[in-house]
């Protein structure tokens, strides 16, 4: 029984109901996460035009932003979203449990249903000052990081994935090659122990990381404004696409990009709500979004807003923002979300043990 | 208890049952889904849950914080009301009108303003020194003093107007002519505050503080902008709370692990409003 549900969804169908008067266009909305906020705002211009001129209909695509898995919880709480596109799998699988989206969501659509992945990089402070070129230069003594807090943030859970897959050794490959993204797939299905959750190096280095990170902000935006606006701290942990973003907005003067030997692919996925789309008959535009995000059109801004896209002929075009890297694979090395979530991030875990008060 | 007067005004029924459906839907409901929620947690759990080190930390942050911020604007509210009120000076009106401005300001603003202007004063600003340093004072022990202070500051002007707004109506419909004649009867000023003035205001003074208090103890959207958000170290309860919502493993129990925080924040807040208005209510009867 869950009390709040048709309190949240009175609040907002006020809202909708009221915009559904506004006229005869389509309307969706995709609630997506913190960082991709600047992707959303072209990819949606560009599918209403696309669908504009496939079906004469007019649609019009709202975008919400904000930590991952408070905008999943949003929607298990009502928000009737038509697309959810978080940072990361998981949270998709927190609205499926609320019976709001199919079983089996993930086989949807192509590549796990991630029209494009991302990673884990470095931002520095121009000149870089205390010459950080790998993660085990950020856990030296007199260094001070940011990043946010993985318990209220998707790509903060990234980044601590990636630094204890660096620790821990993982496999990592150079992804961008279509065998070395099979190779990589095939070890995954075949992985049935996970030995980087046994690594103590990887929990020493890990815990000396955060020891190094002064300030948690609860997302990823809260800490690129601590790094760049506030001048806190001297390397920023952060989404490529946020790294390149600061850089351009502060300006190539102020900061420099770094990346690290290896890190971690990070797929942010997007799937239907099955539940509102069915309520709003707005399957068919929902779908033809979803579908969009893989059309080459697509993938050229995915690309442009510094997110790695699916389709290899406009990765290779895009090459020089998006230099080759080592990447591991969450579902390799630490056998995916459920998993990684529980040992890491639930309540008394790794996570919290790191913060373990001093008595 | 003293009789009500007769009501000349009918109407009874109808604004009673206003006021009890208003505060139905605002109070009184949601407060029984609070109780709801946490009763998904068995006893052991609602104990693990409240007394994780983490949890402890944030509740000793967020209190010790409001309580400070509360008794600082006790005493300077009290220079500032009694400042606007008996004294004229260029600007007064000016004053007396900004005062409500930490009611209006959406708090998120005032974050942002305050880390942005006290950034350079060395114990309120964020700049990042990786070793944390710690009270090691008992009750406040392993907090982090400069978060802290950035906390009290901040939550002193959430709650700035609270003390102010209480006392100053109390001040202005003081009759002078009271003190003047204590004065003729050879009372001196510290005299007359102590037995005139002091227990006239003090039921105001008491509800204002618990007020600012109590605004403390609930206020998020400045304090993340100030916070470092650190678990054990710099995190306010309200903060720890969310932490705890967006656990999306279980996310039924992590709810209820949020409420059953929030829970004990609203009766640890509801016994030192009581001790409070218990204060004021001995005080009337040592007078009596």
């Amino acid at each position: 029984m869950n009390i709040w549900k048709p309190i949240a969804a009175a609040a907002l169908a006020i809202p909708l109901l009221a915009a559904s008067f506004a006229g005869a266009e389509i309307q969706l909305l995709n609630v997506s996460y913190d960082a991709s906020r600047e992707l959303y705002t072209e990819i949606d211009a560009a599918f209403a035009d696309d669908y504009k001129a496939k079906t004469g209909t007019a649609v019009s695509v709202s975008q919400s932003h904000g930590g991952s898995a408070k905008q999943a919880r949003a929607v298990v709480d009502g928000l009737k979203a038509d697309i959810i596109a978080p940072a990361l799998a998981h949270d998709i699988t927190s609205i499926e449990n609320a019976g709001l989206i199919n079983a089996g969501w993930q086989s949807r659509l192509p590549y796990n249903s991630s029209p494009y992945t991302s990673t884990i990089i470095f931002l520095v402070r121009k000149g870089n000052p205390k010459g950080i070129k790998d993660w085990n230069d950020i856990v030296k003594p007199g260094v001070q990081a940011l990043a946010p807090n993985p318990k209220t943030g998707g790509g903060s859970r990234w980044i601590f994935l990636a630094a204890w897959g660096y620790a821990a050794s993982a496999p990592a490959r150079d992804l961008a090659s279509a065998e070395a993204l099979n190779e990589s797939l095939a070890a995954a299905k075949n992985a049935t122990t996970f030995p980087a959750y046994d690594d103590a190096k990887a929990k020493e280095f890990v815990t000396a990381l955060y020891k190094n990170i002064p300030i948690l902000d609860t997302g990823a935006r809260g800490s690129a404004v601590s790094f760049a606006q506030k001048n806190i701290g001297d390397v920023l942990i952060t989404w490529e696409n946020e790294a390149w973003l600061a850089q351009e907005e502060y300006g190539k003067d102020k900061f420099e990009i770094v990346y690290p030997s290896v890190s971690i692919l990070a797929e942010p996925p997007v799937a239907i709500v099955d539940k509102n789309v069915d309520e709003r008959s707005t399957r068919a535009a929902a779908e033809a979004f979803v579908n969009f995000l893989y059309t080459p059109k697509a993938q050229d801004i995915i690309a442009e807003n510094y997110y790695r896209p699916r389709d290899p002929a406009i990765a290779k075009k895009h090459a020089e923002i998006l230099p080759p890297i080592k990447l591991f694979t969450i579902d390799e090395v630490f056998g995916g979300w459920p998993k990684a979530q529980t040992a890491f991030f639930t309540d008394g875990a790794v996570f919290d043990q790191i913060y373990q008060a001093k008595k | 208890m003293s009789s009500r007067p007769a009501n000349i005004l009918p109407g009874f029924g109808l604004s009673f049952g206003y006021a009890s459906l208003y505060m139905s839907l605002l109070v009184l409901i949601p407060l029984a889904g609070l109780g709801l929620k946490t009763s998904n947690l068995s006893w052991d759990q609602f104990r693990n849950t409240i007394t994780n080190p983490h949890v402890m930390a944030a509740y000793k942050l967020s209190f010790s914080a409001a309580l400070a911020a509360a008794l600082l604007n006790g005493v300077f509210g009290t220079v500032i009301a009694w400042t606007l009120v008996r004294y004229r000076f260029p600007g007064r009106k000016f004053f007396d009108a900004i005062i409500d401005l930490p009611f209006a300001m959406p708090t998120a603003v005032a974050g942002l303003t305050f880390g942005d202007l006290y950034g350079y004063v060395p114990l309120l600003a964020r700049t990042a020194d990786a070793q944390p340093w710690t009270f090691e004072i008992y009750g406040l022990y392993g907090l982090d003093v400069r978060d802290w202070c950035r906390v009290t500051v901040m939550l002193t002007f959430v709650g700035l107007p609270y003390v102010i707004r209480s006392i100053q109506p109390i001040l202005q419909d003081w009759d002078m002519e009271t003190e003047q004649a204590a004065m003729s009867l050879g009372a001196g000023p510290a005299t007359i505050m102590r037995r005139l003035i002091a227990p006239e205001i003090w039921p105001a003074w008491i509800s204002g503080v618990a007020l600012a208090f109590a605004r403390g103890v609930g206020e998020y959207g400045s304090i993340i902008f100030i916070a470092s958000n650190i678990p054990g170290l710099s995190q306010i309860a309200p903060q720890l709370i969310l932490d705890r919502i967006y656990d999306p493993i279980d996310p039924e129990k992590k709810i209820a692990a949020a409420t059953a925080i929030a829970v004990v924040m609203l009766i640890v807040s509801l016994i030192v409003l009581l001790l409070l208005n218990g204060l004021d209510y001995l005080s009337r009867r040592h007078r009596a």
